[in-house]
């Protein structure tokens, strides 16, 4: 019997990736390889086809115009945590600084975090609270999904079979943002806990959403209606200690978190009370 | 088409043979190649001791698939001095006490020349943070920021 064939295929050029992707559906996609060869390591996946993207300088692009950003899914998060990218987007960049260590974020990347889809991403949070769109492509062309409509399972998305996500495109329309996480240290964690608001430029809307305590990453539409509710300025509205507090615990209402081997539903709903109080007190005071 | 591919490693061209295709580059590099001073401990990115550069980026090996890095160059702790000499990082953990059992001592060779090639004057912060993907259960970490802030003032020194 001969031995099993496997390709690896490290295209250079975007169309030729597409191209092993149409003809190789099944093929593992594979970046940073930061969250894949765990399970290759410990035998939880046996790669027969390999479509790696990591040298296809079109998904390592970063573009900016006055009103949008978007990111290539080969960027790895080291590019996030500093430079441009975090001062446009101060709130990817908090997440960027909490993936894993120095070595996992020079290899890991933001698509990746979609690709994966766990709800336990570090940058997800960030792309639902900030209205995201995936970029995804074929080779019959493109397609963009809202990151809502985008991740709708644990670990499930809505990629074609003969799609990659090329990038994120990102909307600049915060006059404020920020992330905020809970694990058991400060380095090399998976987020028990994870949120990101984002105040409208108009101060209008104060949009919160929610990693790691749900099947999919969760926006808070009722908390954030409630806000709105209480006035048109929800910047002042924050200005309240009261109104802070009923946020945070109106969020964690929202949550629908598990217990499982990192935390319990009880702690994750209250972490979410709290990082999300916190982050409405940042919201009026930074 | 890639159970047989090359990779470029510490500056030299080296055949892999025979591989499977999920093998990591750690793997490959302790077991096919030779090069026993990148450890291998956790597999899944946890403790830095399998830190090499790739392409100049410190990278957990155990997480990069060997196959996907033809045409980048790697360099393991093999590669980071001349093969005789002791780099100055290396010398400074010597004489720091940063090295007690010595597992870990390669990652962070590694991760240190890294941080300074990047950001020659980090704060205390600033090393810890790029250290934190390094794991080490003998020092206590005390005598290796020792010997991160030993190579920074002899380097300081000697380009005044």
């Amino acid at each position: 019997m001969g031995r099993e064939r496997v390709t690896v295929s490290t295209p250079r050029r975007l169309q030729d990736a597409l191209a092993f992707r149409r003809d190789n559906p099944s093929a593992l996609v594979i970046t940073g390889g930061t969250d894949l060869m765990v399970e290759v390591n410990f035998n939880r996946r046996k790669p027969q086809d390999v479509l790696s993207l990591a040298r296809v300088d079109e998904l390592c692009r970063v573009d900016t115009s006055s009103t949008r950003v978007r990111i290539g899914a080969g960027v790895p998060w080291a590019r996030m945590e500093r430079g441009e990218l975090a001062r446009l987007l101060p709130a990817l960049a908090e997440a960027a600084r909490t993936v894993g260590s120095p070595q996992i974020r020079q290899a890991g990347t933001l698509g990746g975090n979609l690709g994966t889809c766990s709800p336990a991403g570090d940058g997800l949070p960030v792309l639902g609270a900030l209205d995201a769109s995936i970029v995804l492509h074929s080779t019959s062309g493109e397609r963009i999904v809202a990151f809502r409509d985008f991740m709708i399972g644990p670990k499930k998305n809505v990629l074609g079979p003969d799609e990659l996500i090329v990038a994120v495109d990102i909307p600049l329309t915060s006059s404020w943002q920020g992330y905020s996480k809970v694990g058991v240290r400060n380095a090399m964690v998976i987020s028990v806990a994870s949120a990101c608001a984002s105040l409208s430029t108009d101060r209008r809307s104060f949009t919160i959403a929610l990693g790691a305590v749900g099947p999919t990453i969760i926006r808070c539409s009722a908390t954030e209606a409630w806000l709105s509710s209480l006035g048109p300025n929800v910047k002042e509205s924050l200005t309240s200690a009261s109104v802070r507090n009923e946020l945070g615990e109106r969020a964690s209402k929202e949550a629908r978190p598990i217990s499982d081997h990192r935390s319990t539903a009880d702690y994750r709903r209250h972490a979410i009370s709290v990082i999300v109080r916190r982050l409405a007190e940042r919201a009026v005071n930074e | 088409m890639n159970e047989h591919y090359t990779l470029r490693v510490n500056g030299t061209s080296r055949e892999v043979r025979d591989s499977w295709v999920g093998e990591s580059l750690l793997y490959v590099l302790r077991q096919r190649l030779g090069l026993p001073g990148t450890k291998g401990a956790c597999e899944q990115g946890e403790c830095g001791s399998c830190t090499v550069l790739v392409d100049g980026n410190a990278v957990c090996s155990c997480l990069v698939m060997a196959a996907t890095c033809v045409d980048t160059d790697i360099t393991t702790v093999e590669g980071l001095g001349d093969g005789h000499a002791l780099t100055d990082v290396q010398q400074a953990f010597v004489e720091a006490g940063g090295v007690q059992c010595g597992f870990c001592t390669p990652g962070l060779i590694v991760a240190v020349h890294d941080l300074l090639e990047s950001n020659p004057t980090p704060t205390t912060t600033q090393v810890k943070e790029a250290l934190s993907g390094n794991i080490c259960r003998c020092t206590g970490y005390g005598r290796i920021f020792d010997a991160v802030q030993l190579v920074i003032s002899r380097r300081t020194e000697a380009t005044r």
